[in-house]
């Protein structure tokens, strides 16, 4: 792994970035309805019944980590478009760039977008709501780090299903957030699931995050279960992220067979 | 002598289904030659040039830069290699400067700023140093795409068409601009062109590509006389059009 390259990759997203902030513009829009929807909602739900837990801080806490995966998901995949809409394969792939820098620099370049995403989410979520993302404590870096290597796991296996059939594949990255919702237990318990759905729901890696998130904030402190579900949510984001760099350079050798590389374009495939 | 082989491919082909876009194609290139590939639009210039560059997997046969091959050490290959092409596009949306920085950083260049600066002023784009890509004319392009070909000095350089739409004078300087690089450098350079005249000026040596295979090959001065043709243009038509009147 050269640094330089998969700085070169980065920096070309940067430059992108630098010159059109209505790039990051989007962002905060979304990021603004988000906040404020799930925040009434959330003050609303806080006036039924007597729960142990605020649910400002569940619900909005949730909306937060869950949009910061999406965002890292849709990021990596928007950088990856970049690519395809300015036919730049030829180039990049001429050079001595190799296939896991690329990577690399696509994922670097999604970090940085949605940590500033992430950022202004709960600086929103703060003012207008009183949420103190730092009630999670310092299980917080271990619950990002989860989401980050999932949500560029899934990046790569959108941007490898759009490098295998085209853009008109492009769709695909759009709901895979809102499915990845109902089984992370995001909004509710797994034990909401029926049998099924849960099997699912356990074999992906936010479900881990999200259950012992609401562990710590309605028992109101660390447990045991709380550091299995730790390793666990690891060990199966890693997983994930192997495999789809995996399929990634199947993909790219099979375009390399096919001559799909040099002929890769918006409407090539 | 040998270390003087820059490029070895032997009985490189490409087959398509049905279609063999690249017949089993050999040829050499030493330091210091330009040699021209012409043939009809189909004929597997391209596709050659892909192989070499690694972007198309041959389906057989082989490609060696100074004696690695391309199959095991792509990476190591691709640092002394680079290319320009008329269908491969730069960014449109990054400046003429980032572009050179992007992939001056790709191809791990050394001081890198100073490179740029030297390129910029080289290949006449000082002035559209902060210019968005997608804005620069065709003659720019070239330009740029030129500079961005030579940021790492490359020992092989692959030249598709790269002079195409462009009008006589700017053509003019592209030329020249590669033929300095050459004498500069030592580098090899295999110039796919339509361009007869250009050929015949630049190339000491050219291939005829047609259907995939290579047809005929010599000095592009003397291949038409030795065809009973008057210039190499008359010698290409008759060609493309009865190719098996070539075929040996």
């Amino acid at each position: 792994m050269n640094p330089r390259r998969i700085f070169a990759v980065f920096a070309r997203q940067w430059f992108l970035l630098k010159s059109n902030p209505t790039r990051l513009t989007s962002i905060l829009v979304w990021i603004f309805i988000d906040i404020i929807q799930w925040g009434f909602i959330s003050k609303y739900l806080g006036t039924f019944g007597k729960a142990n837990f605020s649910f400002i801080t569940v619900i909005l806490g949730a909306i937060i980590l869950l949009g910061f995966m999406g965002r890292i998901q849709q990021g990596l995949m928007m950088a990856f478009l970049e690519d395809v809409w300015s036919q730049n394969f030829i180039n990049f792939f001429a050079s001595p760039l190799a296939i896991r820098e690329y990577l690399a620099g696509l994922a670097l370049s999604s970090m940085v977008t949605s940590l500033f995403g992430f950022t202004a989410m709960t600086v929103v979520a703060g003012a207008a709501f009183g949420y103190n993302v730092f009630k999670i404590g310092i299980l917080l870096l271990p619950f990002m780090f989860i989401l980050i290597v999932f949500g560029v796991a899934v990046g790569i296996f959108v941007s490898g299903v759009i490098f295998r059939f085209g853009t008109s594949a492009e769709w695909l990255a759009w709901p895979i957030p809102m499915v990845l919702s109902i089984f992370s237990g995001a909004y509710y318990p797994l034990s909401t699931l029926p049998d099924g759905l849960r099997i699912i729901a356990l074999l992906l890696p936010p479900a881990y995050v999200f259950e012992s998130l609401r562990g710590i904030l309605s028992v109101g402190g660390y447990t045991p279960e709380i550091g299995h579900n730790m390793a666990a949510g690891t060990a199966l984001a890693f997983a994930y992220l192997f495999a789809m760099y995996l399929l990634f350079q199947k993909i790219y050798r099979d375009n390399l067979e096919s001559g799909g590389m040099v002929k890769f374009n918006a409407e090539g495939i | 002598m040998p270390d003087r082989v820059v490029l070895k491919v032997s009985a490189l082909s490409k087959r398509y289904r049905t279609v063999n876009a690249v017949d089993g194609v050999s040829f050499g290139m030493e330091s210091g030659e330009i040699i021209g590939i012409l043939g009809p639009n189909g004929a597997g210039k391209t596709t050659t040039i892909n192989m070499i560059l690694g972007l198309i997997k041959p389906t057989s046969g082989s490609v060696e830069v100074f004696g690695k091959n391309l199959s095991t050490d792509r990476e190591e290959i691709s640092k002394t290699t680079n290319f320009s092409a008329v269908y491969s596009h730069l960014p449109p949306n990054l400046t003429v400067r980032q572009n050179l920085y992007v992939f001056g950083l790709l191809y791990d260049v050394k001081s890198l700023e100073k490179k740029i600066n030297s390129l910029l002023g080289e290949f006449d784009l000082e002035k559209y140093s902060g210019t968005k890509t997608g804005l620069l004319s065709s003659g720019e392009l070239s330009r740029l795409n030129l500079a961005k070909a030579v940021i790492n000095e490359p020992r092989l350089l692959l030249l598709d068409e790269p002079t195409a739409s462009l009008d006589p004078s700017v053509a003019q300087t592209i030329r020249e601009l590669i033929t300095r690089y050459v004498a500069r450098t030592g580098a090899a350079v295999l110039w796919a062109s339509h361009n007869m005249k250009e050929i015949t000026t630049v190339c000491k040596k050219v291939f005829f590509l047609s259907k995939g295979k290579i047809l005929l090959s010599g000095d592009p001065r003397r291949l038409p006389a030795e065809h009973g043709k008057q210039d190499l243009e008359e010698l290409f038509i008759s060609m493309a059009r009865e190719p098996l009147t070539f075929e040996r």
